[in-house]
């Protein structure tokens, strides 16, 4: 590996506000909080329950210090064959400092233990609807608290969830099976229009 | 076509609109008596396969439903599939507007895992690349923007412009549109003879024929002024509310740019303005993107000014392919460049998250490597995507025609939407 070490420590930038946050996260959320650990000026938050999530994203944007109002994205990771299998991430920002943090969840699969949900950001940044939808239909995790959950990128009645580890990259219908899966809608739609179906 | 068309029971227009867009707008037809009208998803001016459900009132938009994912192709898990280098020339086809600015920000981000800095050289052609791009982004932004208001001329002479940097693109990577330009470490070759200077002549020239043929025709333009002003108007919190970066963040008066909060590939030694609008409606957003245009043209003079010497890539051949020369008669060479096509760069495990500031806005990339040739998670951020889901709040309220317009001023681009 390179080593860039010099190089590197010119583009941290002085976080202080954000260690002394982290160590506040850790006074109120220690039993919850498994790592935080700064990867070159960014800090990333791993949570081993998915409950205190809000408080501590609420926290994060009403502090006056820190004032991190700013929902850049929400992805999840897949840890296929291991439970809890997915990993909500959420990145959020603090245009006052410049600072971005990276919140990641776990979220288990199993019935068990909950059940593949995350809590939703919605009520504190109208930027997570758009943002969980996808995780969503990518992932299948569902956002507790969202107010409309569906699919956004695949069609409504898409099955599967194609950023599963376990979903293949051919997908799971060959073109054949699709237009004739297609063929056979537009005669359904075309049947109830002819037998006085609204528009 | 029949399945093209939403019926009512697929779209329940009423359960989340009245959540998400501003109440008392309009007061709602207590018989329901308003016309559903699809735009898109192939309407002119929705540049590309956008598809918005209206519910119009008249001539008033009352509810606005965006519909996405025609062009859907799953690019994070060819990612996962493909590894690295392969991935490059996916991105070009995201913002293929500027598809330069996509392989470099594509390839700063899975650098920022592991924190790999490229030499001076590589970072100075990264930022005259990316400020091409910006160019050519903008350039067509609005042209295709005039075009959707009206102004047919305007898309010419931008297009005329954009032809320059066509030629320079294809001077420098053999390809004029999907040039797919970088690599993991460094850049695909260094600069041809000659080709600083023809830059230099295209980005003195701009400011000027960009006024004469876009200002004039368009600043002061009384129908062009009506049009945009006072449309579209996105007030500062619900900007950053909905997350919009880029243009449209900055045409609502906040200044963030991610060249000067967080300089990445050396911007903090260039010096320019970040122009912000005033009022956050259409018409400041026009003017913000043809100010951005001559602050790249600035950029770019700089970076050629002071353009650096040395490697193009990292000294890491477990990362960047070795030289030809070398790899024929040296065994180490030949192994790591075996490597490398075979098995992908090798790239220690980490995690990371990274925002580049593209033309259209912000383009993140969460990366997770571990340690294998492909990376096991490449989230892309798409500016175009999360900007976009501001339409339920715009629309309604707005004239039916004013929509074109606001489509136009929003500037995006649904390759990279879809992804």
């Amino acid at each position: 590996m390179t080593d860039l070490t010099d190089k590197a420590t010119a583009e941290e930038r002085p976080s202080v506000a954000v260690s002394a946050a982290m160590k506040v996260l850790r006074e109120r959320w220690g039993d919850v909080i498994e790592l935080a650990e700064e990867n070159r000026g960014q800090w990333r938050v791993e949570l081993s329950s998915r409950d205190p999530l809000v408080d501590i994203v609420r926290h994060l944007k009403e502090t006056a210090d820190l004032q991190f109002d700013f929902l850049v994205d929400v992805t999840a990771l897949d840890h296929y064959g291991e439970e809890p299998r997915f990993r909500a991430v959420y990145v959020l920002r603090s245009m006052k400092l410049s600072e971005d943090l990276v919140l990641k969840v776990k979220v288990p699969e199993q019935a068990e233990s909950g059940g593949t949900w995350a809590p939703s950001l919605t009520p504190l940044f109208r930027s997570a609807n758009w943002l969980e939808r996808e995780v969503y239909d990518m992932f299948g995790i569902e956002f507790r608290g969202h107010p409309d959950l569906r699919r956004i990128m695949m069609p409504e009645i898409f099955e599967g969830h194609p950023l599963r580890k376990d979903f293949p990259m051919e997908g799971t219908m060959t073109d054949h099976e699709w237009a004739e899966w297609i063929i056979a809608r537009a005669q359904r739609v075309e049947e109830s229009e002819a037998a006085g179906g609204t528009d | 076509m029949a399945i093209a068309r939403p019926s009512l029971e697929d779209n329940p227009l009423e359960h989340d609109i009245e959540k998400m867009a501003p109440s008392g707008a309009l007061e709602r037809d207590p018989d329901g008596e308003y016309m559903l009208l699809n735009m898109g998803p192939s309407h002119p001016s929705t540049h590309g396969v956008l598809q918005i459900v209206l519910e119009l009132d008249g001539e008033r938009v009352v509810t606005a439903k965006p519909e996405i994912g025609y062009l859907h192709r799953g690019m994070e898990k060819i990612a996962e599939t493909y590894g690295y280098n392969k991935f490059i020339p996916y991105t070009d086809r995201m913002d293929y507007l500027a598809p330069i600015s996509n392989n470099i920000a594509c390839a700063l981000g899975i650098e920022a895992v592991n924190g790999i800095v490229t030499p001076p050289r590589c970072q100075a052609i990264r930022v005259i690349c990316a400020e091409l791009g910006r160019i050519s982004a903008h350039l067509l932004g609005l042209g295709a923007f005039a075009m959707d208001v009206g102004a047919l001329t305007v898309f010419l002479y931008t297009f005329r412009e954009r032809e320059v940097i066509y030629d320079l693109m294809e001077a420098l990577t053999g390809a004029r549109f999907t040039v797919s330009f970088t690599r993991v470490g460094g850049i695909a070759r260094d600069l041809p003879d000659g080709w600083t200077d023809a830059v230099l002549r295209f980005v003195q020239k701009l400011p000027g024929t960009l006024e004469e043929d876009v200002e004039l025709l368009l600043t002061t333009n009384r129908i062009w002024v009506d049009r945009l002003q006072g449309v579209g108007v996105i007030p500062r919190d619900v900007a950053l509310d909905y997350g919009l970066t880029g243009p449209c963040l900055r045409g609502s008066g906040v200044e963030w740019d991610l060249r000067k909060e967080q300089p990445y590939i050396g911007y903090e030694n260039y010096d320019f303005d970040v122009p912000v609008g005033e009022h956050g409606d259409a018409y400041d957003r026009y003017l913000l993107r043809i100010e951005e245009i001559k602050q790249s043209a600035r950029i770019v003079q700089q970076a050629i000014a002071k353009l650096p010497g040395g490697p193009i890539c990292v000294e890491d051949h477990k990362i960047v392919l070795p030289e030809k020369r070398k790899v024929l008669t040296s065994m180490e060479e030949l192994i790591h460049q075996f490597m490398v096509v075979t098995e992908g760069p090798a790239l220690p495990a980490g995690e990371r998250y990274f925002g580049c500031e593209n033309p259209k806005g912000e383009l993140g990339f969460y990366v997770k490597t571990d340690g294998t040739g492909k990376p096991f998670r490449l989230r892309m951020r798409a500016p175009s995507f999360v900007n976009l889901a501001i339409l339920p709040y715009l629309f309604p309220g707005a004239l039916l025609s004013d929509t074109v317009a606001i489509l136009g001023s929003l500037d995006f681009v649904m390759g990279e939407c879809d992804r």
